[in-house]
């Protein structure tokens, strides 16, 4: 057994399998934990009252719309490269997921633009690029939808994923490079977070909590997708007369 | 502890519409997903084995 081992579908079905019900409980884990500290524990912001417990949800999606795109677009490059068949499964596998908090990263903040900004939407570059991001997703899955040939679907969706990856760091720097409603990022590599201790806590808890969720469901649909395009080999065949 | 009451809670310093509307939508979106992927998988591993017996029966036919 060497590392490509978990390369094969039939593997890493296995494996995947195994995995799943420590990334779902970890996910449920780490939520209770994130909303105890974010309701219980996290203090009233001294500007913006109890509106900020926003933040709990609409920074974890935003920072995991992006995370996903970047990943499936990592997946999709290698398999273009190395035309490694596991490599676009898991990209397909993780594009819902992903649309799913863009929708929420938007969602919230709309939630949170009228009470603060007096506007559930604006267009700024923070937001225009955020909502060409549920676009892009959208489209990306629509394409896949629309083109039979697995291979075929696999390469152009992997190739639009690459191409649209230039809106991430857009995305990223929106905030630094226009003058923008959005505010700029509270958390930063370079400097001190400019928040209370408490409140980054419950913030990194609640994003743990969304990695663990998004690797638990993209495992989930990663092996219906394998099952599905390894129907006619010999171990599904054998996993499928194990089960009834 | 930051809340006094329930109603307190839920009041959200009177920002409940914003906060809970937040927090609900994320809910449902998340139990929408889990719930359409469980329907997926099974419905995936009803029609493979539908097509198992089908090819199975049409071997069993030729011999």
């Amino acid at each position: 057994m060497n590392l490509y081992t978990f390369a094969s579908p039939a593997h890493f079905y296995t494996l995947a399998g195994r995995l799943i019900p420590w990334f779902a409980w970890g996910a449920g884990l780490f939520t209770l934990w994130g909303l105890y500290i974010g309701f219980f524990q996290a203090p009233t912001d001294f500007q913006q009252g109890e509106a900020y417990r926003i933040i709990f949800i609409h920074v974890p999606a935003a920072w995991m719309s992006m995370f996903i795109y970047l990943v499936m677009a990592f997946w999709g490059a290698i398999g273009l490269a190395f035309n490694t068949r596991l490599s676009f499964m898991m990209a397909r596998a993780l594009a819902p997921t992903g649309a799913m908090f863009t929708f929420i990263a938007l969602w919230s903040g709309a939630f949170w633009g009228k009470p603060m900004w007096g506007a559930w939407w604006v267009w700024d570059a923070r937001l225009t690029s955020e909502l060409i991001l549920l676009f892009l997703y959208v489209g990306i899955i629509a394409l896949w939808a629309a083109i039979d040939d697995i291979r075929r679907g696999d390469r152009a969706g992997s190739l639009l994923t690459l191409i649209g990856a230039i809106n991430v760091p857009i995305i990223y720097f929106s905030v630094k490079w226009w003058n923008t409603l959005h505010q700029g990022s509270s958390i930063n590599l370079m400097k001190a977070p400019s928040m209370a201790k408490t409140m980054l806590l419950g913030m990194l808890v609640l994003a743990i909590a969304a990695w663990l969720y998004t690797i638990a469901v993209a495992l989930v649909r990663v092996r219906r997708i394998i099952l599905e395009r390894e129907r006619q080999s010999e171990w599904v065949k054998a996993i499928l007369a194990k089960e009834s | 502890m930051n809340w006094a009451s329930w109603s307190d809670f839920w009041n959200m310093g009177g920002y409940g519409l914003y906060v809970w509307g937040s927090y609900g939508v994320t809910a449902a979106g998340v139990l929408i997903e889990v719930i359409l992927l469980k329907r997926a998988a099974a419905e995936t591993h009803r029609d493979l084995k539908r097509m198992q017996q089908w090819t199975a029966s049409l071997q069993g036919e030729e011999s």
